[in-house]
């Protein structure tokens, strides 16, 4: 045996050698993150034709953009708004809004309401870890996503799913930080409640405490 | 604080992003109050599940096409602009 590591070289390194025209650098990237970026089109768009059109597109417009990438952010960010960018574009267009703006596309008209109190409290049966491994769990994770509104949805993929930011979330979807905050919030206490219902032990389930106002 | 106002800072709470002083209030409440130490505790659970999902696999037929796209368009970039040559 030699002494032969075999470091995968980094998203930086390949994105420098796909800008000085190596081509299996670039493939690379795409093999490394197309299935990110594939699964988050397919979540936000619940359909599987468009959800390749977006990947495709996605990566299309990183190939041509790719010197336009300066690492500010990583690369894998910067793939996931595009890819954001483009369903967007196909949410719009579903929506027969193509001339309003990201805001307004996502927009409601509920997001001055209060959060949802909780009503179904109980510890969970198995821990996350024990779960993940469960076949049936992705099923029962994408249902209760395609239970919230698209703009509860779009906000919790890209920042619990795909872990960006408040900041790069807000950006991303062309919304406030505040509104994004607010969002997540409703999202997360929805995905709670749904999951709960399934996951929570009956025997574990306590009351909620009414010592609120109303 | 009330449950209430536990939940508006939820988010922060769990991101670990919460002002100290609030995270004391926060902490004092749930330690006396069931409900919310539950539901803090099932909203992170519920977030590294997400977190932790496996992701999904490109459809074969899609994944040849995808690739044959990309190497045709870059071909088409690297042979009309600079002289660099794909391996």
């Amino acid at each position: 045996m030699t002494n032969q590591i075999a470091l995968e070289p980094s998203d930086a390194e390949l994105v420098e050698r796909a800008k000085s025209g190596d081509l299996h650098a670039f493939e690379a990237l795409a093999n490394r993150h197309e299935q990110r970026v594939y699964s988050l089109a397919l979540r936000m768009l619940r359909q599987e034709q468009d959800a390749e059109d977006v990947t495709q597109q996605t990566f299309l417009s990183a190939l041509e953009n790719l010197n336009g990438f300066r690492g500010e952010a990583s690369f894998s960010t910067w793939l996931l708004r595009i890819a954001t960018y483009a369903a967007l574009k196909v949410i719009r267009k579903r929506k027969g809004l193509e001339t309003v703006s990201l805001e307004e596309a996502t927009e409601g008209t509920d997001d001055s309401d209060t959060v949802p109190h909780p009503e179904y409290i109980a510890d969970w049966r198995q821990s996350p870890e024990e779960l993940v491994h469960k076949n049936e769990i992705r099923r029962l994770l994408d249902d209760a996503l395609a239970k919230l509104d698209e703009k509860h949805r779009l906000v919790f993929l890209l920042r619990d799913v795909e872990g960006l930011s408040v900041k790069e979330t807000a950006e991303a979807l062309g919304l406030t930080e505040a509104n994004t905050k607010v969002r997540l919030l409703r999202a997360r206490l929805q995905l709670r409640e749904l999951l709960t219902r399934t996951l929570g032990d009956p025997a574990r389930q306590v009351m909620p405490a009414h010592n609120h106002a109303h | 604080m009330k449950c209430e106002e536990l939940i508006a800072f939820l988010n922060e709470y769990v991101d670990g992003a919460v002002d100290p002083a609030i995270c004391e209030e926060f902490e004092k409440h749930m330690a006396g109050c069931d409900p919310c130490q539950v539901v803090v505790d099932n909203v992170r659970k519920t977030i590294t599940l997400y977190k932790e999902g496996k992701p999904y696999e490109l459809p074969v037929e899609f994944r040849q096409r995808l690739h044959a796209a990309l190497r045709q368009r870059w071909k088409e970039k690297h042979s009309t602009g600079q002289a660099t040559t794909a391996p």
